[in-house]
């Protein structure tokens, strides 16, 4: 036993303290290596932040119809109104405020974006985890309703669902959500499919665990980050699609204006020189969308080695 | 029990009485590619297109008694691993049984197949895919031991220390992630692992393989050490003869999914019979020998795709016959404990 002795000793390295560089530190550090990437960031918190206190912050709720007067309608960014204070972006023909209106409606586009995004991916991932896992006519069964519904056009498919259900939040977060989940499907079964064949899950077999634990304790904390990175850049398409329905009347309805809906507010009167009621929501949809793309590229460049130059 | 077989020596008297520990007979594993729907229409139409099957593993026999350990040796792709695996309960065989305590394993109620399962387990080859990278060492080690009421909740971390101390890991380690750790270690926390659930029976494949010389070294004299201490059984799949000579009481030859000669250790490397077994220790580099050209094996393994007719061996066969092409040989005994699948025996018997 003598030589065992020595052999273990020798296996064991001493117990300095070191800084225990866990993933995660790591990952923070890579993130932080794309400065734009982070400028993404932080725009996008701030984007949150107005969008969860705008009832705090924005000088007007532009859907309490006491503090609307008709006489501050269509004025210039910058004039003083009624009452006393300035719309730095103007106001819409109904006279509201179209910073506090810009402030609200980014409630309801990031809600409605998030809220798809979170639902489609738990519904995705789960199909796509059982594809890979199960094979055979689940998987072919799975993967070619993804194929169906990859084949449309997002938005058209949007378009002819929202058709059938009518207008509404809900409505929307449905067919947003029909859309949407065949890419985290895809995605998910793509990186199971590999992962599955690695020898931690043959060891988890040979462990005899339960297949449910196999599958969300070993195998999908695996798949996560092309995961996360589908998730990010998903929160913006469906932001966008919803901003696209909106504008095209069949998103969500005029009580719950979003960013799209903004824009289709203003349309008309783009060509009468009153351009800021559309461009000033445009610019919001635009900066909330490239910040989400800035850090979803960025997370796929750090969870990805592959792709990195 | 005749004259005849009484005056033989009996290598393994006592063991015989009790079934093998585990028992193969005619164990086979094919994989084979379907055709998809367009594959089954360019065939259709004329095109050369057909479904491959691979035999992995090709009817084989093997008994292990309770404590031996047995090395399985064979070139990469000759079926080693998938036996392996066939063994420890992760893949079932396409065709034949395995007996646990002569028990056959497809057959028994859950619970017990459980707990068959537990018993076997396997050390695997890579130490970086092994290892859930996502989990934290003391719940790599300890989740199965909880999941199946081994432990209870409030001796984990007892129970956990316990078993990474036996591999020779420092407990203090266990809240660490398996990138942190070397090759060697993660090697012993695979173990630590296995021996969690408190297995009889230890497969490993290849499991040093992956390692540096030095530490090769020190897994196999803690596989050693435990083999005493737990009185633990093994097979042991490697590639590498010096390996498996250094630990094993007997030796299984493959070649191609097939089990071509099997012996005591020291047979094997005394007297081997087969062919493909004389040619495979005249590769093995020895100090003694350094100055000898190696005689290494002609050619490649041939694809199981397309396995050679008769005998698998024949094409890179010094010997091969007219007969070898035609006929597959069969695993016969040629001296006590020592059988071998090679024609040559027969040619050799029916002229003494």
């Amino acid at each position: 036993m003598s030589d065992l002795a020595l052999d273990r000793a020798a296996a064991v390295p001493s117990v300095a303290q070191e800084r225990v560089e866990t993933p995660f530190r790591r990952f923070v550090a890579e993130f932080a290596e794309s400065k734009l990437a982070l400028l993404g960031l932080g725009v996008f918190v701030v984007i949150a932040l107005t969008a969860i206190f705008a009832p705090w912050l924005a000088p007007q709720n532009p859907y309490d119809l006491g503090q609307l007067d008709i006489m501050d309608g269509r004025m210039e960014p910058g004039t003083v109104g009624g009452a006393g204070f300035t719309f730095w972006l103007g106001t819409d023909d109904q006279g509201r405020d179209m910073l506090s209106g810009i402030m609200y409606g980014l409630r309801i586009s990031l809600s409605v974006g998030a809220g798809s995004a979170l639902i489609a991916c738990f519904i995705g991932a789960s199909l796509g985890l059982l594809a890979a896992y199960a094979g055979g006519r689940t998987d072919s069964l799975i993967m070619r309703l993804v194929d169906l519904q990859l084949s449309f056009p997002a938005i058209l498919a949007a378009l002819m669902i929202l058709a059938f259900l009518g207008k509404g939040i809900l409505n929307v977060v449905i067919a947003l959500v029909l859309v949407e989940w065949a890419y985290y499907a895809r995605t998910v079964r793509g990186t199971a499919l590999v992962e599955r064949r690695r020898e931690y899950i043959e060891a988890a077999h040979c462990l005899a665990l339960p297949t449910r634990r196999i599958l969300f304790r070993h195998l999908l904390p695996n798949c996560m980050p092309p995961l996360i990175v589908v998730a990010t850049m998903q929160v913006a398409r469906a932001i966008a699609l919803e901003a696209t329905l909106s504008f095209l009347g069949l998103g969500v309805p005029i009580t719950e204006p979003s960013l799209g809906l903004l824009i289709a507010n203003g349309y008309e009167y783009m060509l009468s020189g009153k351009y800021w009621i559309s461009f000033y929501p445009g610019i919001a949809l635009l900066i909330t969308i490239v910040s989400i793309n800035l850090v979803g590229d960025q997370l796929r460049d750090v969870l990805n080695p592959r792709l990195r130059k | 029990m005749s004259s005849a077989t009484l005056d033989r020596p009996q290598p393994q008297a006592a063991p015989d009485a009790a079934p093998p520990m585990v028992e193969l007979r005619g164990v086979s594993r094919r994989f084979e590619k379907k055709l998809d729907f367009a594959g089954k229409l360019a065939r259709r139409l004329g095109a050369p297109v057909r479904e491959e099957v691979v035999h992995a593993v090709d009817g084989v026999d093997l008994a292990i008694r309770r404590g031996e350990v047995v090395g399985l040796v064979g070139e990469s792709g000759c079926g080693k691993s998938t036996l392996g695996r066939m063994v420890a309960g992760i893949l079932p065989p396409t065709a034949g049984t395995i007996l646990r305590d002569g028990r056959d394993v497809a057959t028994l109620p859950p619970a017990e197949a459980r707990e068959i399962k537990l018993r076997t387990q396997m050390i695997f080859q890579d130490p970086y895919a092994s290892l859930n990278p996502r989990m934290r060492v003391a719940d790599i080690v300890g989740e199965a031991p909880l999941v199946h009421g081994i432990v209870a909740r409030s001796e984990f971390d007892a129970y956990v220390d316990e078993q990474l101390r036996r591999a020779g890991l420092d407990p203090a380690f266990k809240r660490r992630y398996p990138h942190q750790f070397s090759g060697g270690q993660r090697q012993r926390i695979g173990i630590a692992r296995a021996l969690a659930v408190k297995p009889d029976f230890l497969v490993c494949d290849e499991a040093v393989a992956a390692l540096d010389v030095s530490i090769q070294a020190q897994i196999l004299n803690l596989f050693m050490a435990l083999r005493r201490e737990l009185d633990l059984t093994y097979l042991f799949i490697s590639h590498d003869l010096g390996v498996v000579e250094h630990l094993s009481d007997r030796v299984v030859i493959m070649y191609l999914g097939r089990v071509l000669e099997e012996a005591p250790a020291e047979e094997v490397f005394r007297r081997p019979n087969h062919p493909y077994t004389q040619s495979l220790l005249a590769s093995v580099p020895r100090i003694e020998a350094r100055k000898r050209a190696f005689s290494v094996v002609q050619g490649e393994i041939p694809s199981p795709l397309n396995p050679p007719s008769g005998c698998h061996f024949h094409p890179r066969c010094p010997h091969a016959m007219e007969r070898c092409k035609a006929e597959r040989p069969r695993l016969r005994e040629i001296a006590p404990g020592h059988r071998s699948a090679c024609h040559l025996n027969d040619a050799a018997a029916g002229t003494a």
